[in-house]
């Protein structure tokens, strides 16, 4: 079947302070539609990983296939496009732009993207933030509402051009339950109902367990 | 492919957002575009009014005749004495004449030159000037004096009267300022002049001037040439100078050069006349750069720092861009061009303030002896300075940004979202 994602022998070192195996020999792949979570101890390489995987990271021996195509090797300028346009990204910490409206931060990736006109595009961003039921808080300030809706508009923003895979680093890390619980069914349904591959590091057993797919590391490896 | 309308948009949010320091850095620049404007125009101009007291009076060729020795003399042609040792003692100039041979056609040919935008004739002769008992010696030039209007500042310098009543009146005399106060004359009075040879001629003063060299002012006046000659009882063809100005003043010293071959005669040109006004104006020019140049280095260095704190204050937000696709390219070009926004901004705050300044400059009082028609300071309006001014800051504000930008551009996203 086709891989969304696929890594083949995948190894990374950190040099500073130490020579350091971080990543050893990691192979495994996603499927379209599969919600799979990547859980382990602090420092087991879960995170590293993720940033291999997101394109941001390239400083890692191995194959990256997107879409059955090679990332790995690509020039930074492209690896750019491939983030823009094939993977949304959710982090721990909400990560808005401060200064802009809660719509323009959604609508920033598809501006940069520029497939659509700015009309289609603002109408996609209200689509999406109705979608997360916080289509009311389009003309807020950002910085002016409450953590739960700062990770519902990161997802939004993360959806805004319909990625392959959506990323998400310890998304519900600095959530509280009810907020966790809200974004843990947002995944859900993305997976179901949109067919949205999902790949989510998570120290939150309770999380993970209800994932399709988990992923279990330890001091570099894949262990199941 | 850059997409311009984002970065701007997200340039502007930073910019508004951050108004104080936006200001703070844009004021940085339009205090030293500002001053720079001002300074070159005053500089410029007091130049230019300095240059006009000599230059402008200055042809740019003066063809003459000088009474001097002979360069070659009869002993060194002839032939049987080739070889030997010859030593010729008191040697003296030939009596020649003062006046120009040829004169009429070498003007005509001269006035056809491409390269020539006027010559104009001149007389001038030892006389002394008669008034009541005083008798004072002094130069008359004999002119034709509208030409000389049109190609040299001379209506600056009169005082009073005009260069059209000398015109019209065959015995008129434009008399040099400290002559008539020393004699106490006006326009209107009557003035005798004596030649050398001790002939008498009135003549009646149509006009005074001024021109600021007290010299010049105590001994020197203009009549008309054909009054000059017929004072001096020559013809029509006696001239003893000729008065050339060229299109282009640096080609002066080369044209001289030709003429004095083709005419047989002396040429002196405006650089060999006036070397150290050139060394002058170049020093004040570069007294105006370097202090210009110091104060937009300033203004680069508020605008560097500004934007580098910016970036750390901003890092968060240049790893979500980078992490949801812009490239660093995109991001570096974010702050550069928030850098040249505030360049842009504050250097045309700079020339409007360089403007008011110079208009301010230009309006404002100053009355000397020497310069007579100057009734405020000098300001050049150059539109080169502005259009320099406006460069400068655009391209200080640049180089500025770029350092930050570029550190911003090599930020590593994983760092900085990692760091918290």
């Amino acid at each position: 079947m086709k891989l969304v994602l696929e890594t083949r022998n995948i190894n990374k070192h950190f040099y500073k302070p130490k020579d350091f195996h971080v990543l050893k020999d990691i192979s495994f792949g996603i499927q379209p539609g599969e919600f799979t979570s990547i859980v382990g101890k602090s420092g087991c390489g879960k995170s590293t990983l993720l940033y291999i995987l997101s394109t941001m990271d390239t400083e890692y021996t191995g194959e990256l296939y997107l879409n059955d195509q090679l990332i790995t090797g690509k020039s930074h300028e492209e690896l750019s496009r491939i983030r823009n346009r094939h993977i949304g990204f959710v982090f721990q910490f909400h990560y808005l732009l401060a200064e802009f409206s809660v719509l323009e931060n959604v609508m920033l990736p598809a501006k940069k993207l520029a497939e659509k006109s700015l009309k289609e595009i603002e109408h996609d961003a209200h689509e999406k933030l109705k979608m997360l039921h916080i289509g009311h808080l389009a003309q807020q300030r950002a910085s002016r509402i409450s953590g739960g809706e700062k990770q519902r508009v990161a997802i939004a923003r993360a959806l805004i051009n319909n990625p392959t895979i959506l990323m998400g680093d310890e998304p519900t890390g600095n959530l509280d339950s009810h907020n966790s619980e809200n974004v843990f069914n947002i995944f859900r349904n993305l997976a179901q109902e949109k067919g949205l591959s999902l790949l989510v590091v998570t120290h939150d057993n309770d999380f993970a367990k209800r994932t399709d797919r988990i992923i279990e590391m330890e001091d570099g490896n894949i262990l199941k | 492919m850059t997409n311009w309308s984002v970065i701007l948009k997200i340039a502007r949010t930073h910019l508004t957002t951050k108004m104080k320091s936006t200001v703070t850095a844009a004021l940085g620049v339009t205090f030293g575009i500002g001053a720079y404007i001002t300074m070159a125009g005053f500089m410029t101009g007091l130049n230019n009014l300095l240059d006009g007291l000599t230059l402008n009076r200055t042809p740019h060729v003066r063809l003459y005749n000088e009474i001097a020795p002979s360069k070659k003399q009869p002993v060194s042609l002839y032939t049987d004495f080739k070889g030997a040792f010859n030593v010729v003692t008191s040697i003296k100039p030939k009596e020649t004449q003062i006046k120009i041979h040829n004169a009429l056609p070498i003007l005509k040919y001269l006035k056809t030159n491409d390269d020539v935008k006027g010559a104009t004739p001149q007389l001038q002769a030892q006389i002394f000037y008669l008034s009541g008992s005083i008798e004072l010696g002094g130069i008359l030039i004999g002119a034709d004096i509208m030409e000389e209007a049109r190609l040299s500042n001379i209506n600056d310098y009169i005082v009073t009267g005009s260069t059209e009543a000398l015109k019209n009146n065959a015995n008129g005399i434009l008399l040099g300022a400290g002559l008539a106060d020393k004699m106490s004359l006006s326009v209107g009075d009557r003035i005798q002049v004596a030649t050398v040879s001790g002939s008498i001629f009135p003549l009646k003063i149509v006009g005074i001037y001024q021109s600021g060299l007290a010299e010049i002012d105590n001994s020197q006046s203009y009549v008309n040439l054909k009054t000059a000659q017929r004072i001096l009882g020559q013809p029509e063809n006696y001239i003893t100078d000729i008065h050339i100005k060229l299109f282009d003043i640096e080609a002066a010293p080369a044209m001289a050069k030709r003429w004095e071959r083709q005419f047989d005669i002396q040429a002196i040109d405006i650089k060999e006349a006036n070397a150290q006004f050139e060394t002058g104006s170049s020093i004040r020019n570069l007294i105006t750069y370097a202090v210009s140049l110091t104060l937009l280095i300033v203004a680069g260095f508020g605008i560097y720092n500004i934007l580098n704190m910016l970036i750390y204050e901003k890092m968060k937000d240049i790893a979500i861009l980078k992490a949801t696709g812009f490239s660093g390219r995109d991001v570096s070009l974010i702050f550069i061009s928030q850098a040249v926004i505030i360049g842009l901004l504050g250097g045309i705050l700079g020339l409007m303030v360089g403007f008011g300044l110079s208009v301010l400059i230009d309006n404002t009082p100053f009355e000397t002896e020497a310069l007579p028609t100057i009734k405020t300071y000098p300001i050049n309006y150059n539109p080169l300075y502005y259009a320099i001014g406006i460069g400068f800051a655009i391209l200080s504000t640049f180089i500025a940004g770029y350092l930050p930008a570029n550190k911003a551009k090599n930020m590593d996203p994983i760092k900085i979202i990692r760091g918290t």
